[in-house]
């Protein structure tokens, strides 16, 4: 399904990492894993179609993302370091908003559900200037909730800025996504626990 | 296609309407700089309305340049602007329902107000009514141009500064024919010329600005 070959990027002149390949199958998880600085992020930009690879191409269903693009955008989920939450709009209407964004399909009490599953139903209805940044994370994140149909999921260290409640309702949502036949890619450098049929690592900076 | 364009505008208009403020200082800005001129020119008739319409055009220009450093930044700070990049609707049509939304809250304000500055240099009736056609035609360029050089100059340091040096040269021609519209009525001329010379010009920059916004953007987020 996703298939990279021989990725290799350069930031600022320096060459951050070379002849990565990566093949992912449903129900299959890719853990990106190295020190800061090691190109994590820069790795999983070139997945997600926003940063050129220098070497290597990116192919989904074996046409090349470029070319795919808002095609390749409908069957993608990318959960950047940003959440991507504005702080004028309430809860809800930034998750409406990614939402659609996303091409997903979802109507209001969706979107309440959605944010109750994720512990912050009660602050639905508040704009997310007053959220903390573990609550705005969980809005951000409360999109996966209804994004089963979206085969791959890019996450950038979806565990960072929540607690332990967090950690487990994301590690439980990636768990069903992947039995479902979903994929996914994640960078993070704490070790957690995944139940995945299968999980590749790929290890950056090494 | 239209789903992505009243995506980014239904929700651009709500920000906007969260924050009323800021579509309110470029309001302001341009009457109080199109009031300065009469009151720093002295009162005769005759010099003001001669330059009424150019300096109502120059006004319009510059307080619409002031509210392009925010058309993208913010959505760039909180991550928006990424999650539009790989989106399910195309980029097009998103950044276009921006620029609409742009236009709604400043271009529109602008146009509306400028025929009652008109009245500040003594233009006659008709010619009020050709310098609003005009500034309606005329602003939607504005925005079009100015959010190819937003996102040309997104991140950069003095961004404001910058947008403007490359934006205003490449408004000359709507501020020569938007002008030059209402110069024609006063000079008892038929303005049609010029207003379908101003529609063409929005035209053109309707394709090179959304197709520059664009590949900006792209550039901007690689």
């Amino acid at each position: 399904m996703l298939e990279a070959k021989a990725l290799a990027c350069e930031r600022g002149g320096r060459r951050l990492f070379g002849g990565i390949s990566i093949a992912l199958e449903p129900g299959a998880l890719v853990r990106v894993r190295g020190p800061n600085g090691s190109g994590k992020t820069s790795l999983l930009r070139i997945l997600a179609g926003l940063t050129r690879p220098a070497e290597g191409e990116v192919r989904w269903r074996g046409a090349p993302i470029a070319e795919l693009a808002e095609a390749y955008g409908a069957e993608m989920l990318f959960l950047g370091h940003a959440p991507g939450v504005k702080a004028e709009l309430t809860a809800a209407e930034n998750l409406a908003f990614a939402l659609r964004l996303a091409g997903i399909a979802a109507g209001e009490r969706e979107v309440r559900e959605a944010l109750a599953r994720w512990g912050v139903g009660a602050q639905a209805g508040l704009p997310a200037r007053v959220l903390s940044e573990g609550q705005r994370r969980r809005v951000a994140l409360a999109r996966l909730a209804l994004a089963s149909r979206v085969p791959l999921w890019l996450l950038d260290e979806p565990f960072a800025a929540l607690d332990e409640d967090g950690v487990g309702l994301l590690r439980e949502r990636l768990a069903t996504h992947l039995a479902a036949g979903g994929m996914a890619v994640l960078t993070s450098h704490q070790e957690i626990a995944l139940a995945a049929r299968r999980v590749h690592t790929v290890a950056l900076g090494a | 296609m239209l789903r992505g364009f009243t995506l980014t505008l239904a929700r651009d208009m709500r920000l906007a309407l969260r924050r009323k403020g800021d579509a309110a200082n470029v309001l302001l800005f341009f009457v109080i700089v199109a009031s300065l001129f009469p009151l720093g020119t002295g009162a005769e008739p005759g010099p003001l309305r001669a330059i009424g319409a150019g300096v109502v055009w120059v006004c319009a220009l510059l307080a619409s340049l002031l509210s392009l450093p925010r058309l993208f930044a913010a959505d760039l700070a909180d991550g928006t602007l990424e999650q539009m990049l790989v989106s399910a609707q195309p980029l097009g049509a998103l950044v276009a329902g921006k620029i609409a939304a742009h236009w709604l809250t400043t271009g529109l304000p602008l146009a509306l107000v400028a025929p009652l500055l008109g009245l500040q240099y003594g233009l006659p009736t008709d010619a009020l009514a050709v310098l609003l056609a005009s500034v309606l035609l005329g602003s939607p360029v504005l925005s079009l141009l100015g959010a190819a050089g937003a996102a040309l100059t997104l991140g950069v340091r003095g961004a404001g500064v910058l947008a403007g040096i490359l934006v205003l040269p490449l408004c000359v021609p709507a501020l020569v024919f938007g002008a030059g519209a209402v110069a024609a009525t006063l000079s008892a001329l038929d303005p049609a010329p010029h207003l379908s010379l101003l529609g063409a010009f929005l035209a053109v920059s309707f394709v090179l600005g959304l197709w520059a916004s664009c590949a900006a953007l792209r550039v901007a987020l690689d």
